[in-house]
């Protein structure tokens, strides 16, 4: 190591770590690039870029709608998991008794079900309630998937409340609600904001369930885009447009909350 | 799963802490708990109940007339299918591979951008994009831009080379769906084991430097045993998620050509949802079931013996 100076190995580490992140994220760069291609067909890198695949695949009659149902779906489904696991979190992590513990593995464990296993009793229930293609069913299972990791993400942000906040406000005469409204709620805020970012990340990136459940509908943009599974040339620059549009808002929330995302992740194990 | 996270649980459920009143009833945060227990406890006994009782029932779509109990018969038809265990070998091969991969992989870049860089956190946003990708998009773009025989990167630098592009998907698939997944899950495992590592103490690592410890005998004996819980927790999280890997497939290849990339989750999906046959394919979702818990079993133990002597961080 002594050939080699502190700064010449920082610049080679440097070097290093530019070139995998840079090959990691050609797929992405490259599918970006060919949207704003004239003519997708011979790819190059000397060409006039242009937005007009953007416009086309926007102005489509039946893309905003897929992408309303992936906001719809993800949306929905992130207010219900949070209204569900709010309460449950808070109770737990303040008034814990001897079944807490068991409660919140018990709810872990839920998640090492494979979703294959229960496919087909979902398919038919569905099918039998007229919930086929329909949103609600898929904000039935996206809020019941997610809820283990709302509850989680939840209690771990609540245990990490200072208790003598909740304390001083109680003695100066705070009651439950006030306590609640005025103390804990701003506390909490960026832990919750956390919780529903991972939650809208993970509901709009769903394809099992999506796949299977939805076709036309309600068929969120994970399900428009498997279906150019074999595109013609022409058409790449559009379809690479759709895919650019579907994945642009979630890299960039991904972006901003990639801390509070290993917490979410991980259950806590990891912060 | 459980043993690593426990420590997360541990410290609640012995007594209530002394500064809670009197005033807030005792039903209050059973009631506060219960719809969260509600729902779940739902979720999970009746669609698993419906599957465990197709599987012993003759049940097919195509076939309304067939009815009644069938013992064990749809295990039977399971076993026999030609597609079962290359099925079963394909989950396993998907898993361990991506596992690997990931593991090693995202460990290394952890320690790479544990230094510092000019652009580091720029880099750091590059490298963890894959994993926000959807995964139907991530499967298209790499089939139709990076492994196409004609159009693809692959395709591309073959030629530059002066060698026959091949298609990659239809020669070899399996390894293919396992760049693909690869490529999504790498930079997950990256993502938590760097944050894993910033909680590393500087300081023993310069203790060390000055005690003339190699940087590669630093890695073995401080930096990896620290990591060792983020490790565990990454393959456990990985294999539940890699268990039901469908997206990839049946976006690129739709489980071929012939089962070469079939898994646990797409065999059944096309044994009920193509083949309508609710009771076979019932029986496999059991299969699947049953693989999971077994791995999730051995993987616990293991992870369990290794993380003895530990220090929970």
């Amino acid at each position: 190591m002594s050939t080699l100076t502190a700064t010449w190995r920082t610049r080679l580490a440097g070097v290093l770590a530019w070139a995998i992140a840079l090959a990691l994220f050609f797929p992405i760069a490259w599918a970006a690039l060919t949207a704003t291609e004239q003519d997708a067909y011979t790819p190059t890198l000397w060409f006039t870029p242009t937005l007009d695949s953007f416009r086309e695949v926007l102005e489509r009659a039946h893309y905003p709608s897929f992408l309303g149902n992936s906001l719809a779906v993800s949306v929905i489904s992130t207010l219900l998991a949070l209204a569900i696991a709010i309460p449950a979190g808070y109770a737990m992590a303040f008034f814990p008794n001897k079944r807490t513990q068991q409660v919140l593995l018990w709810m872990l464990s839920t998640k090492m079900m494979p979703a294959v296993g229960v496919l087909l009793p979902v398919y038919l229930l569905a099918k039998t309630a007229g919930l086929l293609d329909s949103i609600t069913a898929l904000v039935i299972v996206y809020t019941l998937a997610n809820l283990p990791i709302a509850v989680w993400m939840v209690f771990t942000y609540c245990n990490d409340v200072p208790r003598e906040i909740l304390e001083a406000a109680r003695m100066d005469g705070a009651n439950l609600w006030q306590e609640l409204v005025y103390v804990l709620l701003p506390t909490m805020l960026p832990g919750l904001a956390s919780t529903a970012l991972l939650l809208l990340i993970l509901s709009w990136n769903e394809a099992f369930w999506s796949l299977n459940l939805t076709s036309i509908d309600a068929a969120p943009l994970t399900v428009f885009i498997a279906s150019y599974s074999n595109p013609e040339g022409l058409f790449w620059a559009k379809l690479s447009a759709a895919s650019v549009l579907a994945i642009a808002p979630i890299l960039v929330l991904g972006w901003l909350a990639q801390r509070q995302l290993v917490r979410g992740l991980t259950f806590g194990a990891v912060k | 799963m459980e043993h690593v996270l426990e420590s997360q649980v541990n410290g609640v459920g012995g007594t209530p802490s002394p500064a809670q009143p009197q005033r807030t009833r005792r039903w209050l945060p059973t009631l506060l708990v219960s719809p969260s227990v509600l729902v779940l406890l739902l979720w999970m006994t009746v669609p698993l109940a419906m599957t465990l009782y197709f599987s012993v029932s003759r049940y097919n779509l195509l076939n309304p007339d067939q009815t009644g109990l069938a013992g064990f018969d749809n295990y039977r038809f399971l076993l026999e299918d030609p597609a079962f265990w290359p099925a079963i070998g394909n989950t396993l091969v998907l898993i361990g591979s991506v596992l690997a991969i990931s593991v090693v992989a995202g460990t290394l870049l952890a320690v790479l951008f544990d230094q510092p860089f000019a652009g580091r956190g720029v880099a750091r946003i590059l490298v963890i994009s894959p994993f926000f990708v959807m995964p139907t998009v991530a499967a298209l773009i790499w089939k139709n831009m990076m492994l196409h025989p004609v159009y693809g990167l692959a395709a591309w630098v073959a030629r530059l080379f002066g060698a026959e592009p091949v298609d990659w998907l239809a020669t070899h698939p399996m390894l293919s769906v396992i760049i693909i997944v690869a490529w999504q899950w790498t930079p997950f495992a990256f993502l938590i084991l760097l944050t894993a590592l910033q909680s590393l103490d500087p300081e023993q690592k310069e203790a060390a430097q000055l005690d003339g410890a190699s940087p590669v005998r630093i890695f073995w004996h401080i930096v990896l045993p620290h990591l060792k819980r983020a490790i565990a927790v990454v393959v456990m999280i990985e294999t539940i998620f890699l268990l039901s890997i469908f997206a990839e497939i049946h976006t690129t290849t739709a489980g071929g050509p012939g089962t070469a990339t079939t898994n646990l989750a797409y065999f059944v999906y096309s044994l009920g949802l193509q083949q309508f046959d609710i009771g076979i394919a019932s029986a496999g979702g059991i299969v699947a079931v049953v693989l999971a818990n077994v791995v999730a079993f051995f993987l616990v133990r293991m992870l369990a013996r290794n993380l003895k002597g530990v220090h929970e961080q």
